[in-house]
């Protein structure tokens, strides 16, 4: 929570010196309270003072990045409980589990899927971002050599290395310290040793403990030794304590600006089934996770929760539109029918899904209408007889096919005659009402 | 600084609501808490699955999801039955598609026969959708709720173009009713408020404030839900108590993810595995954004959904 004004003047020098160029001590607290001015322009003020106002002035949920590699990704940062509020900022992580008994063939083997793992959605290159290496072996030289193997032959990707025995994680982090991995995690148990490692390599830690009053302990006293860049792991194994957990945190951290969990959160998911860890990992990825730890990338299971994150984390306030121009569907050619819909992205969604199940390739001439549906954008004079014949003229789609015949939206059949007229040569045919109708009605036209 | 569990308030509640006929009969709603959130407020009522059956043999449901009832989907009797004894299903919803003017426009009279026949065939509460046609759902839907008489079904969905007759016949005939409107929050209290303006208790009603596919849209259904949950918990604002349903299947089946071959798209993957994954991904998130009644396709799709609810209560 922001100090204000007054608190801020409490903490300054108070002689109205003006070296910082405001006129008083007060005016310049003021100023800084609404963050016009930094706190740096005071040369005189205390040691004690600058700390506390830094914590009072650092996010709820400290933001660092896991990996140092140009795909390194920002974890924490959030400033918001529901996506509607604002948005949320830093996409979650999906991680791989790997354990360091598998044999190099499988090891590779696991590699590559995560190197393979990327696919481009909307415009965005989406991809497993980061493997968590598991202690398995109790071999401390075995988790050296797969840690080793792992960060050589994925050099970009991000790795947790989840080992909970200070000598192995100790040997393992001096091997790839550079790389910035995540160390998970300290416990009740280990605590001394493993922030001692973590701040030797100036690493990230994570932190485990089972409750979050426990885990609030844990987070004070590692943070008390000098390490701050800690992710936080609950404990919990249901999705039903995941959820609430998570959420408490997030609340904790945001709403009372409790420091000691305003951490970015760290939830292990693995179950035998994989559409079952699918939905498990699916509620943490809309539930305030920052790392999501799988057991299996199958392709399937990625590409549905590399949309379900993009869905979750877009902006909010960006209207629903989609780009004005001739969508092809299938691979039509010049006799193709001509469709025309407005840019309400869920209009196309819509349209384009239907046109594309009739599996006839076709032309689909997107208006932009400022993001309204078809009904909408006619009432608010957007989708009006001159706009379409304007849209249609400038669009150039008169060179791609032979035929003149444009299929309206049956929504706006009283338009057909006016785009007629204006539209000379052409031939205006009204479509269905709704979507669901367009594969009985392309199917239905003589090819 | 030590840790306290930062419990909220909340003045409102979901109504419950149950609808078919005993001892098969099933409750939805009631929670006076946001979703699965039972530290700071309770749930009685699980969220509940309805399998989705057709009037006649969809052709336009993806392969992999038309061969878990091939043997049964030519017959919706067989079908229901199918649903109820083998798949355990704890409802079924039964979507008249062949009245849609472009896929068979059936009539009312054959309406009112095929729910005859699955309401004696099985036991399971019944949901009976339209065709989503507005005009036609209007007729439909008036000769389903008096075959449906006395079974204590949920019909739907009343629509702003033709809510008044479909809220007449839900009254007369005692069935529960969806009213769905199209991704906005105002549209949907709109309409609930016109609904009960009709003399129709809020009581008897659910809210469909338009489901979408994962990556078509999802965030928008997702968000409008999570805004009506606050609305009803938070705000205690009556208008928006009803509890909500989340019609998944008809709209993730016919995204191409669920349907692209993999020599297609190597890059997505198993077809059966991403297809149920679809399917199930969209429900979770409906769920947490406050989904109290699910409408499903595929087998495994709703039992992994199932088995999901199980570990968040
Ligand atoms: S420089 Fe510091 S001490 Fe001087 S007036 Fe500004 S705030 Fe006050």
């Amino acid at each position: 929570m922001a100090l204000s004004g007054v608190e801020i003047f409490k903490l300054l020098p108070k002689t109205n010196c003006k070296k910082c160029g405001f006129p008083t001590c007060l005016a310049f607290a003021m100023a800084l309270a609404q963050g016009k001015t930094e706190l740096a322009k005071c040369p005189d003020v205390s040691e004690e003072s600058k700390r506390v106002l830094g914590e009072a002035s650092a996010p709820p949920i400290r933001t660092f990045f896991l990996g140092t590699s140009e795909k390194a990704v920002k974890l924490g940062g959030e400033t918001v409980l529901f996506r509607h509020d604002k948005k949320f900022f830093n996409p979650c992580v999906y991680a791989v589990n790997v354990k360091d008994t598998l044999s190099n063939d499988e090891l590779n083997e696991k590699i590559e899927e995560v190197l393979t793992s990327e696919i481009d959605r909307v415009g965005q290159k989406l991809r497993v971002d980061a493997i968590s290496i598991e202690f398995a072996s109790g071999n401390s030289s075995q988790y050296e050599s797969a840690v080793k193997l792992i960060s050589q032959k994925a050099p970009d990707t991000a790795i947790i290395l989840n080992c909970k025995d200070p000598s192995a994680a100790e040997v393992a982090v001096r091997t790839i310290a550079d790389k910035k991995p995540l160390l998970y995690c300290a416990n009740e148990g280990n605590t001394g040793a493993m922030t001692n490692i973590a701040k030797t390599h100036k690493i990230p830690l994570g932190v485990y403990a089972k409750g979050l009053s426990e885990l609030s302990v844990l987070t004070e006293k590692i943070k008390g030794m000098g390490v701050e860049d800690l992710v936080i792991d609950s404990g919990a194994e249901k999705a039903k304590d995941m959820l609430e957990l998570n959420t408490q945190i997030r609340r904790s951290a945001l709403k009372k600006n409790f420091k000691p969990l305003g951490y970015p959160i760290i939830n292990f998911v693995l179950r035998e089934d994989p559409i079952f860890e699918t939905c498990v990992a699916g509620i943490a990825a809309a539930k305030y996770a920052s790392i999501i730890v799988l057991s299996s990338i199958e392709k399937w299971k990625n590409l549905a929760l590399f949309t379900l994150r993009q869905n979750i984390y877009t902006d909010p306030q960006v209207p629903m539109q989609v780009e004005q121009k001739i969508y092809k569907i299938g691979e039509p050619t010049v006799n193709s029918p001509l469709l025309i819909t407005t840019n309400f992205s869920l209009t196309y969604f819509m349209v384009s899904g239907e046109v594309e199940n009739s599996k006839v390739p076709a032309y689909l001439a997107v208006m932009d209408c400022e993001g309204l549906s078809v009904l909408t954008a006619w009432a608010a004079g957007k989708f009006t007889a001159g706009k379409i014949v304007q849209f249609i003229k400038d669009s150039g789609v008169e060179n791609q096919i032979s035929h003149r015949e444009l299929i309206i939206p049956g929504q706006v059949a009283i338009l057909s005659g006016a785009i007629e007229d204006k539209l000379e040569g052409w031939k205006i045919t009204v479509g269905p009402r709704e979507a669901n109708g367009i594969p009985t009605f392309l199917k239905s036209r003589p090819a | 600084m030590s840790y306290v569990i930062p419990k909220e308030t909340y003045s409102g509640n979901v109504l419950s609501l149950e609808f078919g006929k005993a001892p098969k009969s099933v409750k939805i709603g009631g929670e006076n808490t946001l979703p699965f959130l039972s530290f700071e407020g309770s749930i009685p009522n699980k969220p509940v699955i309805a399998y989705e059956i057709q009037d006649i043999t969809p052709d336009d449901w993806p392969d992999t999801v038309k061969a878990q009832y091939a043997f049964c989907s030519d017959n919706p009797v067989k079908w229901a039955q199918h649903c109820q004894n083998k798949l355990k299903a704890q409802a079924i919803s039964l979507r008249l598609i062949g009245t849609h003017p472009d896929r068979g426009d059936r009539s009312a009279g054959d309406v009112a026969k095929i729910v005859k026949d699955v309401l004696s065939a099985v036991d399971v509460p019944l949901i009976i959708l339209g065709s989503n046609h507005i005009e036609k759902d209007a007729s439909v839907l008036v000769a389903a709720a008096e075959a449906a008489s006395g079974y204590n079904c949920i019909i739907g969905k009343a629509q702003e173009g033709n809510y008044k007759t479909v809220v007449a016949a839900a009254l007369a005939h005692k069935h529960k009713l969806i009213a769905m409107s199209e991704l906005d929050i105002n549209l949907a209290k709109q309409l609930n408020i016109l609904i009960t303006q009709m003399g129709f208790d809020k009581e008897r009603l659910l809210t469909d404030p338009m489901c979408s596919a994962l990556g078509y849209g999802l965030e928008y259904t997702y968000s409008v839900m999570e805004r009506i949950r606050l609305a009803a918990i938070m705000q205690n604002d009556v208008t928006m108590q009803p509890p909500i349903v989340g019609d998944v299947g008809m709209y993730v089946w016919k995204v191409k993810e669920t349907f692209a071959s993999e020599s297609d798209v190597s890059q997505w993957g198993s077809i059966e595995e991403r297809g149920v994954a679809w399917e199930a991904v969209t429900a979770i998130a409906m769920l947490i954004a406050g989904t109290n009644l699910l409408i499903m396709r595929h087998p495994k799709a709703v039992e992994t959904v199932r088995k999901t609810i199980e570990e968040l209560v």
